[in-house]
């Protein structure tokens, strides 16, 4: 039990691990433990940035009319029949930790754009609690909330939202401008989130010569050039050609490596949100289905709803080697031959790992080695070991690995910076991610 | 039997005669003093100096064309005699479309904000827009008697609805994501009308500007008839005396000035936008 002693502080190392030794559950057993526990042993993951609890987002005349028909678990259709209101966010919680990028997934209607604006009160929740960095949004007034929007938030558009009156980098420097800052001291900012962007020599341009992917630049750079903490995307990348999306998801977790803001990102795509997000939730009629890594979701999905969803992914993109590995059967390098063909006997294997001090991976044993010739009556291994065996990282995705499995009949192995052993992937197990198959050790 | 709303509306108008009096006194004698001061400003600088002025404005702000234009256009003024009356004209648009525009742009902005008085006001302006211009010349003379100043009064709320209806519309089209994202990133509400909506809407708006000026030259003749000196006066006669000559000539200096301001006006719409 090396890997899986400890869950949550494997989790720390190895997020994809922990995932297979979740409980299978409801979706709120899952939040709940990911609040109990961070506070408790994940200690060193960020801190809460934003908290969002039992938020509701009703549209129409009379809000209150609707909240007895919610508690008793009326579709959206139901109540939008009877009442003629929309509730566009239904029971809401989410907690997203500073530095991270969070991903809410959903299809149009699924109340995830509705959601990503009530964090700046764009649009104004009808109840719930919403906190950023400890402090009530929901109770600030319209002084509080500008400042907050200026100095604590920036928001990337689907449409981009540039000023087509303005110069490029006069757009960058609206955020500042409208602070007050001086005109020079702004031009400076401005003109450095242009250059983090790649469009320094653009800046005289207006918005209307450049490309949908250089508007959306501008965008990020506007964003960017107050240096908030938090960065909202709605569909940021959902109005770009295919090419220059996937330029832009490579430049943003690149420029995410580089800045550390917190990113909530809202798309529609699965395959963005499985690429961008260190978490993901995911929307269906204005209520979170399931929070989780991308791994989590894939591997146990919440309800039918989700697994329809996750159905068409490539797995072997965003499965990696950590996540389908499973637990081996090891001996010591100091055992001799007959412990190694005890234990190959036991888990009816043809061959063992052989492992040092602190678990390091020092080879392989194989029955047909040990049987051969008077192997058997040796003192310890190092006559029948084979060292050269395949490895891998934790975090290789399972489509890379196919080529090494290609190469050898032994299971991979995985291993970490210092060659401890954290698993092994016989080439079976591979074929069995690729495929939906649960994975279980 | 007939309704008698007529006796009520006459009722009223006797009504706000009587207490309102003072107001209406301020205004006549403001705005008798701003169309006068300007009539004065244009009978001192001689004519020609007046049309260099006026085709180097159209050349600045709307290109060689237009000035060349200007300057033939009110030397025909100026040859067929009618200077002193277009002057007159001139002088009663302008005032009339400054009040028009300093009253209808600022409506214009709070209707685009406030649902409720963007409500009131639309039928209010179908009525100041379609009531025929005659009928609002009766209580203007019941304040103000006759002479410049009840001619600029019908004349502003003639011209004034399309600077509220277009600075109104003008707001509300420019794009919503736009300004959600001035909103977002954490505009006031000034900052947001003045960074944001109004230049966006500039074109839409000086549209509207341009159309008040046609409106306003366009009730020329209808001021006339309760004694506001200028081209009208020419009209008239020629309606009422049966003299062509002199109603195709006033006529005529009309449709030069009009062009004039409407050339000039329309290449402002459209420099301002870029």
């Amino acid at each position: 039990m090396f890997i899986l002693g400890h869950p949550f502080s494997a989790q720390e190392r190895m997020p994809q691990l922990a995932s297979s030794s979740l409980p299978l559950g409801q979706t709120s057993d899952i939040m709940e433990k990911n609040v109990i526990h961070r506070k408790g042993d994940r200690i060193d993951l960020g801190t809460d940035q934003i908290v969002i609890e039992n938020l509701d987002k009703v549209f129409g005349p009379e809000p209150s009319k609707v909240f007895p028909l919610l508690k008793e678990g009326f579709s959206k259709d139901e109540i939008l029949k009877k009442t003629g209101h929309t509730v566009a966010i239904n029971n809401a919680s989410l907690t997203i930790e500073q530095g991270e990028i969070f991903v809410i997934m959903g299809l149009s209607g699924s109340g995830k754009s509705t959601l990503v604006r009530c964090v700046n009160r764009l649009v104004e929740p009808t109840r719930g609690k919403l906190l950023i960095d400890g402090e009530d949004v929901l109770k600030m007034n319209a002084r509080e909330l500008r400042e907050l929007r200026r100095k604590k938030i920036g928001m990337v558009f689907q449409r981009f939202g540039l000023l087509p009156h303005r110069t490029v980098i006069g757009n960058v420097e609206y955020g500042l401008e409208i602070q007050g800052m001086p005109s020079e001291e702004r031009r400076n900012k401005a003109q450095s989130a242009l250059d983090n962007v790649g469009l320094g020599s653009w800046a005289q341009s207006y918005p209307e010569n450049l490309s949908g992917g250089m508007q959306q630049r501008v965008g990020l750079a506007r964003a960017l050039a107050n240096d908030p903490d938090i960065l909202l995307m709605d569909e940021a990348f959902s109005a770009l050609d295919p090419l220059i999306r996937k330029e832009m998801q490579d430049e943003l977790l690149e420029l995410h490596s580089r800045l550390h803001k917190t990113i909530l990102f809202i798309t529609h795509d699965l395959d963005e949100a499985l690429k961008l997000g260190n978490r993901i939730a995911v929307m269906k009629d204005g209520a979170i289905v399931q929070i989780g890594t991308p791994e989590e979701i894939l591997t146990h999905p919440a309800n039918d709803y989700v697994a329809d969803f996750v159905q068409d992914v490539d797995r072997g993109k965003v499965l990696t080697a950590g996540s389908i590995m499973i637990k081996p059967e090891v001996v010591t390098s100091k055992d001799g031959p007959r412990v190694a063909l005890r234990k190959m006997k036991e888990t009816g294997l043809s061959s063992v790992f052989v492992v040092g001090t602190g678990r390091t991976l020092v080879g392989i044993v194989t029955a047909d080695a040990v049987l051969t010739g008077d192997n058997l009556e040796a003192k310890d291994l190092s006559s029948v070991l084979v060292t050269d065996v395949p490895t891998t990282s934790p975090d290789t995705p399972v489509n890379e690995l196919f080529p090494i499995a290609a190469e050898t009949k032994i299971p991979i192995s995985v291993i970490d910076d210092n060659r401890k052993l954290l698993g092994i992937i016989p080439r079976v197990s591979i074929l069995a991610a690729i495929s939906k198959k649960e994975v279980t050790p | 039997m007939s309704l008698p709303i007529g006796y009520y509306f006459k009722a009223l108008i006797s009504w706000m005669d009587d207490v309102f009096s003072p107001l209406w006194d301020f205004l006549s004698e403001a705005i008798y003093w701003m169309v006068t001061s300007l009539e004065g400003i244009f009978g001192i600088v001689p004519p020609m100096v007046l049309i260099v002025i006026f085709a180097l404005i159209a050349w600045r702000v709307a290109g060689n064309k237009v000035a060349v234009f200007t300057i033939i256009a009110f030397l025909l003024i100026l040859g067929m005699d009618l200077w002193r009356p277009t002057m007159q004209t001139l002088s009663l648009v302008i005032v009339s479309t400054v009040i028009a525009l300093g009253i209808g742009i600022p409506l214009g902005i709070w209707a685009s904000r406030n649902e409720r008085l963007n409500m009131v006001l639309r039928p209010l302006l179908d009525f100041m827009q379609t009531l025929p211009a005659f009928v609002y010349l009766i209580p203007a003379i019941t304040f103000f008697t006759i002479g410049r100043v009840p001619g600029v009064i019908s004349t502003v709320i003639f011209a004034m609805p399309p600077a509220i209806r277009l600075t109104n519309l003008g707001i509300r089209q420019v794009a919503e994501d736009v300004v959600e994202a001035a909103i977002a990133f954490g505009s006031t509400p000034n900052q947001l009308l003045f960074k944001v909506q109004l230049p966006l809407a500039l074109p839409t708006i000086m549209a509207g500007v341009n159309q008040s000026i046609m409106l306003a030259l366009s009730m020329v003749v209808i001021a006339s008839m309760v004694g506001a000196p200028g081209l009208g006066e020419g009209v008239l006669t020629g309606i009422t005396q049966y003299k062509l000559d002199v109603g195709f000539e006033a006529g005529l200096a009309v449709v030069l000035l009009a062009m004039f301001l409407d050339r000039v006006t329309e290449a402002l719409g459209k420099r301002k936008n870029n």
